[in-house]
């Protein structure tokens, strides 16, 4: 995973509640047994007509939204299936923050675990900061991890929290599983005692 | 242990699978059982590949492929779309290579993934379960803690049979009294998510309980706890009775003899403690509940089976009034209009909401001795190989049949549009699947979400139905 400090990019404006994982990329490209790939199918129902030209009116077919790295959205951002290719469609096409007032869980987690930053900002301020997109090439927006804010384009800065666990992860790029196997000799001491408890659990 | 504050029935489990507390309070949680199917797993067994690590408790995994195949007699002869066929031979390379324990295509066992865990006596009361798949929070109706992840931590649990996880709060969903005439459990969790919203559980882990809930069917109780991700929890629970321990005491795979009386014995150790904490608390009444029908394209956009659309320009500010815009043009509907007057193309009964044995009894005895309207394409679609066959044995598929329904394989079928199943751009269904999301039965269709009752009314009427205007005729 590829580590997340700062970033300073255009952002794409989405004002709407609910954005869910089928909105972001649509079952019918979920069959790829790979990671990548999935950037050219985000928000497809959206991005593409029915004959697969591009919508004009899509917020990612305008300039200079072509090019986001951040998008902005409203409550409950990526609720609904639990697949982990929405956030591989929003790496794949270059976004690697959402900021919205809040987000489905397992959404919020996928995020995490492929160096994608949610963050969460009360719904006035995600208005505001959609106001700044609105400004477009100009208005970039920096999103600082190591000191918690984001930065407008005017310069003032909002401050944000974050689970300091998921943040040092990220500010280093860590694989958890890596981290987890070192918790090996605590694991086979649940194992032991929980199979002489609960025997039916086992050898299935 | 006397002085111990009251425990919920999510904390105690919680309790018993914590292995270690990181100092930030971040759980290392073991994970009983993970179900696995071909979607969402792929890119997890390339990544143990990559890091040469193994599957480290194969005993408490198992397969299936559900989501990408036909449920029609094309299974038979292999899968037509490339990708699917791709997806479907990876996983089963994957289980292999993995030593996974796998059920295949073709075997009689074979369905939705969380049709299959509680069938078969896999998911089970006190278990934390898993799955790459949001509507594992089904299997909570056993008295588990399951919950949906995502690739990367299916990644996590193989490697590891463990999840990093911080607790989450506590809700109950409190429904008392009797349940109205032709409404189910389907009806029940539609007016919960009406009234919490899709955000409405985010962050909590919802447990169900009231006497409607006691009274509840398995079938039933799993159709309430699947869609709790709809109204944003991860989980949904409901302790586990005796009813519970008489399902499990009827499934192949559960515990039998000693090893159950043991197991009974620590379930009933369970049950959420008289005092103890709840975050949040809903009360509803069962009696007031109607049918349900979702009207747009969130399942929160629910009104009683006599509602009429909303009107867009009514509604308190201007984010809200676009929103409303957006959903009623959508789904092709007019303010004002009553959506008994909707007509149907497609009539879905199927999904890991409502395919089980009681879901397709509750469909044969509206369709029975009635016909599906011209030009309704109504299909059933049993949770599994062992529903299918225990309606066959019933002669379900025989009433059903005759009404002019489409009997089939099972599979996840129409419930996502990543199969052969989908709508059309413009049609309109009744489905008793899940999400009524845009697009999510295929691009441009129009989803409203109902029970298996009113979905079989709806598909004699030929447009949204009232079932208790077709109640059964006689005995099934």
């Amino acid at each position: 995973m590829e580590a997340f400090t700062t970033l300073t990019g255009i952002a794409a404006p989405m004002p709407k509640a609910n954005v869910d994982t089928d909105q972001i990329i649509p079952a019918r490209f979920l069959k790829s047994i790979s990671r990548t790939g999935f950037g050219k199918h985000l928000f497809a129902n959206f991005r593409f007509k029915e004959d697969g030209s591009e919508n004009p009116d899509f917020v990612l077919n305008q300039e200079p939204y072509r090019k986001a790295e951040i998008l902005i959205a409203f409550e409950n951002f990526g609720c609904g299936s639990s697949r982990e290719h929405a956030p591989w469609a929003l790496l794949d096409f270059g976004i690697r923050c959402v900021i919205a007032p809040d987000f489905a869980d397992i959404f919020h987690n996928n995020s995490f675990k492929n160096g994608v930053l949610p963050v969460k900002l009360p719904r006035e301020v995600c208005a505001q900061l959609m106001e700044d997109a609105k400004m477009g090439e100009n208005a970039r927006i920096t999103v600082d991890l190591e000191r918690q804010v984001v930065v407008r384009p005017s310069g003032e800065e909002i401050p944000f929290q974050i689970d300091p666990l998921r943040r040092h992860l990220l500010l280093n790029g860590l694989d958890d599983i890596g981290q987890t196997m070192q918790h090996a000799p605590a694991i086979d001491g649940f194992e032991a005692k929980q199979r002489a408890a609960q025997p039916w659990l086992y050898g299935a | 242990m006397s002085a111990q504050k009251p425990r919920t029935l999510f904390d105690k489990i919680w309790d018993a699978h914590v292995v270690e507390t990181l100092p930030d309070g971040t759980a290392l949680l073991y994970i009983d059982l993970h179900l696995t199917h071909e979607v969402t797993t792929p890119q997890a067994f390339d990544g143990l590949r990559a890091a040469g690590r193994k599957v480290r408790r194969p005993d408490a995994t198992l397969a299936v492929i559900d989501h990408n195949i036909a449920t029609d007699a094309s299974r038979y002869t292999g899968i037509v779309d490339p990708e699917s066929r791709l997806q479907v031979e990876t996983l089963e390379k994957n289980v292999v290579e993995f030593g996974v324990p796998f059920i295949p295509l073709l075997d009689a066992r074979q369905g939705i993934v969380h049709v299959i865990g509680p069938e078969l006596g896999r998911s089970l009361p006190g278990m934390t379960i898993v799955c790459g798949d949001s509507h594992t929070s089904t299997h909570g109706a056993m008295g588990a803690l399951a919950f949906g992840i995502g690739t990367s931590e299916v990644e996590h649990v193989l490697a590891t049979q463990t999840l990093l996880q911080k607790p989450a709060k506590n809700m109950q969903v409190l429904v008392e009294g009797n349940l109205a005439v032709g409404c189910s459990a389907k009806d029940i969790t539609l007016a919960i998510i009406g009234r919490i919203g899709t955000a409405g559980g985010t962050g909590h882990v919802i447990e169900y309980a009231g006497d409607a809930i006691r009274a509840l069917d398995m079938a039933g109780r799993m159709t309430l706890c699947n869609m709790s991700i709809e109204g944003g929890a991860r989980a949904g629970m409901v302790a586990p009775d005796q009813t519970t321990f008489d399902y499990i005491a009827r499934t192949p795979n559960g515990p039998k003899g000693e090893a159950l009386a043991r197991a009974i014995e620590w379930w009933r150790t369970l049950p959420t403690d008289a005092g103890a904490h709840f975050d949040k608390v809903v009360k509803l009444a069962a009696h007031e509940i109607a049918p349900q029908i979702t009207w747009g394209t969130s399942p929160e956009d629910v009104l009683p089976v006599d509602g009429i659309v909303p009107d867009p320009e009514a509604q308190e500010d201007e984010a809200r009034r676009a929103q409303f815009r957006r959903k009623v043009e959508y789904m092709g509907l007019k303010p004002g209009q009553k959506l008994q007057e909707l007509p149907v193309d497609v009539v879905f009964i199927g999904s890991c909401t409502n395919s089980r044995i009681e879901d397709i009894r509750m469909a044969a005895s509206i369709a029975r001795g009635r016909k599906v309207a011209d030009g309704v394409r109504a299909m059933v679609v049993p949770g599994s190989g062992l529903v299918k066959k225990q309606a066959e044995e019933e002669g379900l598929d025989r009433i059903l049949q005759e009404a002019g329904f489409e009997w089939r394989e099972a599979g996840c079928s129409m419930c996502l549009g990543m199969n052969p199943d989908k709508l059309k751009p413009g049609q309109r269904s009744a489905s008793t699947s899940n999400r009524n999301f845009e697009g999510r039965q295929g691009p441009g269709g129009r989803t409203h979400l109902v029970s298996p009752a009113t979905a079989a009314a709806s598909a004699i009427a030929g447009r949204l139905a009232d079932v208790r205007d077709y109640q059964p005729k006689g005995d099934v």
